[in-house]
């Protein structure tokens, strides 16, 4: 009889994870190599949805930038455009008036919940769970109609303008937002019936993902993903811009050492501070104009440009030429739903930019770090 | 003037070229010889303490001379403030030292600005195209690349 020697197969294995369809969300191939089911080594490999953004601002004027800036991250479309205008009235050395101001954190804090629903959603559909995904989009769903009702987009609202709103909000509007101001905490107690005691949760997420406070500094993390972490810091708080200072509220902290439970705790309280912002904003909301009163920034009314010449001129030019903001380099950043989102861009004194520089929130996730796909991880909780 | 500009022209006079100014944020010119040394520094000083690199832009001012910069914007938890960097490189052959080994996180910027912009960055771990496909054929983001396809 022939004897057959069996020896155990210890070598690795290299698993092509994705590219994922650009229809889910965040299209990612990762390289992972497997010891059985326990991770060694992953590399991941971005790009897929690299849509060359920043040189195409270069070709056109300031405001025809902002159609493109929504896209940057689509789960919240116009908190991008918020910090591309800000940058550009950083540029021209100017602020917006109070009531565009507070209309502006009104939007961006609604958004804010809503990309925090869209992961909460996805996320507990990643791990298993498909019902939380129909309760955060619920209502998500309401903030998508506000957005609707104010600018006639829903992803993608291209609200705000350089200098200011695009228009006041509706009439309406502020009663259906505090509607929903009202019913948010109620509703909020779903998701966290569902999830946060939940035992295969917790075994799936706690201990998952460690992130330590000076790995994630080193790592350039920010937004829920730092404050997962321990690290203290908001730009709302730390950096006020657009009157977040007139405002009360917190900055949540992960109660453990940085781990995926961490962070989705933090999320979770988020939506909460959110909300409160935007009670504030609508309790406090004040009178007066949308947009600078400056004829080199703002668009006249439109019932003017189709009755008087002058008018006409200057609206033609303004979307001809655009804003011409002085010769300058500026840097600025807002924190946005998934950290710190920022634009660094150069003015050569024209209508267009001469460069922007777009700091994604992805640039400082660091996903090429070895410690985030943990290795010896099972492949399944990563 | 910010106290990080400050404390550069006191350590590295040979280094700083410009102090500027410009709607309150400040931007220091360096040489780009010891880069490292001075990220180096801005970090590991107790009162600065510039932890986190925020983002590394390669920038291109085609047809002045010199043509590339490299920008650092850098942030401090412990003070709330920022400090831009700035070092303008070789026409030619644009190459700076990584700063990796100060800031875990700039690995993937320096990435994006050599696959956009060709800048160099010496002692990178992992230098190669991270956006674009590997076999791609130029640097989009360089002035003369067209915008669009012929």
């Amino acid at each position: 009889m022939e004897q057959i020697e069996r020896l155990p197969r210890t070598e690795t294995m290299v698993l092509n994870v994705g590219p994922q369809h650009p229809s889910t969300h965040g299209v990612l191939r990762v390289l992972v190599e497997l010891d059985g089911e326990l991770i060694v080594k992953a590399e991941p490999d971005i790009g897929y949805l690299h849509r060359g953004i920043e040189k195409l601002c270069e070709g056109r004027t300031y405001h025809k930038c902002l159609p493109l800036t929504n896209r940057i991250d689509y789960l919240a479309g116009e908190v991008n455009a918020f910090g591309f205008c800000l940058t550009v009235e950083k540029l021209l050395g100017i602020e917006v008036p109070k009531r565009a101001q507070y209309i502006r954190v009104i939007i961006a804090e609604l958004t804010r919940i809503a990309s925090h629903l869209f992961w909460l959603g996805t996320h507990a559909h990643d791990l298993g769970a498909m019902t939380p995904l129909f309760y955060a989009f619920r209502e998500r769903e309401k903030i998508m109609d506000l957005c609707e009702m104010a600018s006639g987009g829903r992803l993608f609202p291209l609200y705000f303008r350089i200098g200011g709103l695009a228009a006041d909000l509706p009439e309406g509007f502020v009663e259906k937002a505090w509607e929903f101001v009202k019913e948010f905490p109620e509703k909020w107690k779903d998701y966290d019936r569902l999830l946060t005691e939940n035992e295969i949760w917790k075994e799936r997420t706690v201990g998952v993902g460690v992130m330590t406070k000076e790995e994630a500094l080193d790592w350039g993390w920010s937004g829920p993903m730092a404050r997962g972490s321990g690290v203290d810091w908001d730009l709302r708080r730390d950096n006020p811009y657009s009157s977040y200072q007139d405002f009360d509220f917190e900055v949540p902290l992960g109660t453990r050492e940085g781990d995926t439970y961490s962070r989705y705790l933090v999320r979770m309280q988020e939506m909460l501070q959110s909300n409160r912002i935007v009670r504030q904003a609508l309790e406090k909301l004040p009178k007066g104009d949308i947009k600078v009163d400056d004829p080199r920034i703002s668009l006249p009314p439109k019932e003017q440009v189709y009755s008087d010449i002058a008018s006409l001129i200057h609206h033609f030019l303004l979307i001809e030429e655009g804003v011409k903001p002085p010769k300058g380099e500026v840097y600025q950043a807002i924190e946005a739903p998934k950290g710190e989102l920022g634009f660094y861009i150069v003015s050569d004194g024209t209508g267009k930019p001469w460069r922007v520089k777009v700091r994604r929130v992805m640039d400082g996730l660091g996903l090429s770090n070895p410690a985030f796909i943990k290795t010896e991880h099972l492949i399944a909780d990563s | 003037m910010h106290p990080a500009a400050e404390f550069l022209q006191e350590k590295f006079p040979d280094e700083v070229v410009e102090v500027m100014e410009f709607r309150g944020d400040t931007t220091v010119v360096v040489k780009p010889g010891r880069i490292v040394d001075i990220c180096r520094a801005l970090r590991d000083n107790t009162r600065l303490s510039f932890k986190y690199l925020s983002v590394i832009a390669a920038l291109d001012y085609h047809p002045q001379s010199p043509r590339f910069a490299v920008v650092y914007n850098l942030y401090s938890h412990r003070n709330h403030d920022r400090i831009t960097l700035k070092a303008y490189l070789d026409d030619a052959a644009p190459v700076i030292d990584s700063v990796t080994s100060v800031w875990s996180t700039a690995d993937w910027h320096e990435r994006e600005a050599y696959d956009l912009m060709g800048i160099k960055f010496k002692g990178h771990p992992n230098l190669k195209r991270i956006l674009l496909p590997q076999d791609w054929k130029g640097f989009p983001l360089r002035k003369e690349y067209p915008p669009r396809g012929e």
